[in-house]
């Protein structure tokens, strides 16, 4: 700490233009954080506040559509009530649908058919929970996209009304579309393009998408003993999560370039303690001569490296968090999560001082007589 | 060849008790280079030098006068030879050793003072003692040490807002800080003027007696030797008393 905090002192305009860099990168990483998190919100909110442990799909289905291509039959819902370790199994429907209020207000749900008195009916901030034949609880960001209590809502084509009884307690959403949960009868109706007045042929009224599974406290579940004997296919809830519209390619996206950030800022610590190592090699040369061990020079680079990245990314994090608030609830998807964002600046911190530590390891290599002789 | 002693009264055998205080080198040669081509850097050098004494090494460039610091000081070993100060074995094969016992028993002064350029001069003359653990950090005071050598008000300087004399006033006082039992100086007047040049010297004369230090001067400057109580001439790696 001796030299490295005087030298960060006398060098402080080079080792502020390199920290100015770090902070920007770590800017964005903030920013990317929230865009994560709120991408992951946007797309399954929905799913992530449902109670359940896992969802039985169909067998076979394709994971990453599984919500919309799987069909259930309803009888696999008494087999997986019956699985050792369930506390309780519900039908599950799940559809995307175009709707359109009396006012004219163009607005897409993803419809959750549940049964109004199973654990999946959700709680509501105000109006009425499920009940009614053709009541809808949304979610509060449907209000926000136009609807509002009591509105009817009239799905394209198909022509069945259904009417906002409630609103959920906190966001809601599905592939980024409001979620509006239905009572089940409804949803086959409409799943099954069934129209107002006319009767739901019998196969509709067996099929569900998934059955919803809720483990019992503290018990795990045997998915695949259930899966044999419902003739089903199970995914935990986090695995659903892939199968949300378009959850894979974000997160996966998002998570590259959170990768390749990741590396550019090693990278940049990297080359900046490079040209600083070499520039020092003379300097190195008399520490070395004067007693310094390799440990000691180490030590001293590394805790400069050290405290040049932590204070930059803690700038940096500071002014993310700053922009972040003001871009939160603008419309963005985007949420800021303390724990990623101080998962991200640590990583910042850890990948620079790797770059930094594979740069100034080369001043181990310095030789010492070379403070001797007119070498400076 | 084999250097001559040199016939002072500094230069005994390496058994007498007060030699292995100082620096004593026997028979040491040191070689540069590969198979292809090597150069003798020192060949079969004696030195002797007691506590107190202040021994000059002159000589052309690339007689081999840094590479005699180098070794006397541990930063390189010899090919064959024995290099003691203060009683210490400096030619043993652990570098961590070697760099330990330097930090304990010798002094660098460098040309133009070699300071950092990121400490002042108080700054300076601790860092040797902060080079150490922390039970090693013992030593003289840092500003007392200033003021030895003329520079108390200036304690607070950096390299590049002091003269090339002072920088090597603060090149003496750093070295001086961990009580070393031999200093090893390299070119200390090469960027100095006449009158800073003798000062400078007189000053390592001054501190080698009052201290009883065992201080080895390479210089070019044959005009500082008359400060010298001893001094030998290097050419092509061999170590002679001058005439």
């Amino acid at each position: 700490m001796f030299l490295a905090i005087r030298e960060l002192n006398f060098a402080r305009l080079r080792f502020a233009l390199m920290g100015a860099v770090i902070a920007l990168i770590a800017v964005l990483m903030v920013m990317l954080s929230g865009l994560s998190v709120g991408l992951v919100r946007d797309g399954v909110s929905g799913l992530q506040n449902l109670p359940v442990t896992s969802f039985a799909f169909a067998q076979d289905v394709q994971r990453d559509s599984a919500f919309s291509r799987s069909v259930v039959d309803m009888t696999a819902v008494d087999e997986w009530a019956d699985q050792p370790g369930v506390a309780d199994a519900t039908p599950f429907g799940n559809t995307l649908v175009n709707t359109r209020t009396d006012r004219g207000t163009e607005v897409d749900l993803a419809l959750f058919g549940v049964q109004p008195d199973s654990f999946l009916s959700p709680p509501v901030s105000q109006g009425d929970r499920l009940g009614t034949e053709d009541g809808i609880v949304v979610s509060p960001t449907a209000l926000d996209a136009g609807l509002q209590m009591g509105d009817v809502v009239t799905i394209d084509r198909l022509g069945t009304r259904l009417r906002v009884v409630g609103v959920t307690e906190q966001q809601d959403t599905f592939g980024h579309v409001d979620v509006a949960y239905v009572p089940l009868a409804a949803w086959q109706a409409i799943k099954s393009g069934t129209a107002p007045g006319t009767a739901l042929p019998q196969r509709a009224a067996t099929e569900i998408t998934a059955v919803a599974v809720r483990a019992a406290d503290g018990k795990s579940v045997d998915l695949a003993a259930g899966d044999t004997a419902a003739g089903t296919e199970s995914l935990t809830l986090k695995e659903s999560y892939g199968a949300s519209p378009g959850y894979t390619a974000e997160t996966t996206t998002l998570q590259l370039i959170q990768g390749f950030l990741y590396a550019i800022s090693a990278l940049v610590a990297g080359a900046f303690f490079a040209v600083w190592a070499i520039q020092r090699k003379p300097e190195v040369a008399v520490l070395r001569a004067l007693g310094a061990s390799t440990g000691w020079v180490l030590r001293d680079a590394l805790t400069q490296a050290f405290v040049l990245l932590a204070a930059a990314v803690a700038i940096g994090v500071g002014v993310g968090l700053a922009l972040g608030a003001l871009i939160t609830g603008s419309g963005i998807p985007f949420a800021l999560s303390m724990p990623s964002i101080s998962a991200a600046g640590v990583g910042l911190v850890v990948l620079g001082l790797v770059g930094a530590g594979a740069a100034v390891i080369r001043i181990t290599s310095v030789d010492p007589a070379t403070a001797l002789g007119g070498n400076r | 060849m084999s250097s001559r002693p040199a016939p002072t009264a500094s230069t005994t055998t390496a058994d007498d008790a007060s030699d292995r205080l100082g620096l004593v080198m026997r028979g040491v040669s040191l070689r540069h280079g590969n198979a292809a081509e090597t150069v003798q850097a020192l060949d079969n050098v004696d030195l002797t030098v007691r506590p107190g004494e202040l021994a000059a090494v002159v000589g052309p460039s690339g007689a081999g006068k840094s590479s005699l610091l180098a070794v006397a000081g541990g930063l390189a070993r010899p090919d064959q030879g024995t290099v003691t100060v203060a009683g210490q074995d400096m030619t043993v094969p652990s570098r961590r050793t070697r760099t330990e016992l330097r930090r304990q028993h010798v002094g660098f002064v460098f040309q133009s003072g070699n300071l950092l350029p990121a400490l002042t001069a108080a700054d300076q003359v601790r860092l040797p003692l902060r080079l150490g653990s922390r039970s090693q950090r013992s030593g003289r005071d840092p500003l007392e040490l200033l003021a030895d050598v003329g520079m108390a008000d200036k304690s607070d300087r950096r390299p590049h807002q002091l003269s090339g004399g002072e920088r090597q006033r603060v090149g003496i006082a750093r070295a001086l800080v961990t009580e070393p039992s031999v200093l090893l100086v390299d070119e200390p007047t090469a960027a100095l003027d006449r009158a800073r040049s003798h000062e400078i010297v007189r000053l390592l004369a001054h501190e080698a007696r009052q201290r009883s230090v065992a201080v080895v001067m390479v210089t070019h400057d044959h005009d500082v030797l008359q400060y010298c109580d001893t001094v030998y001439e290097m050419v092509d790696g061999k170590l002679a008393t001058s005439s």
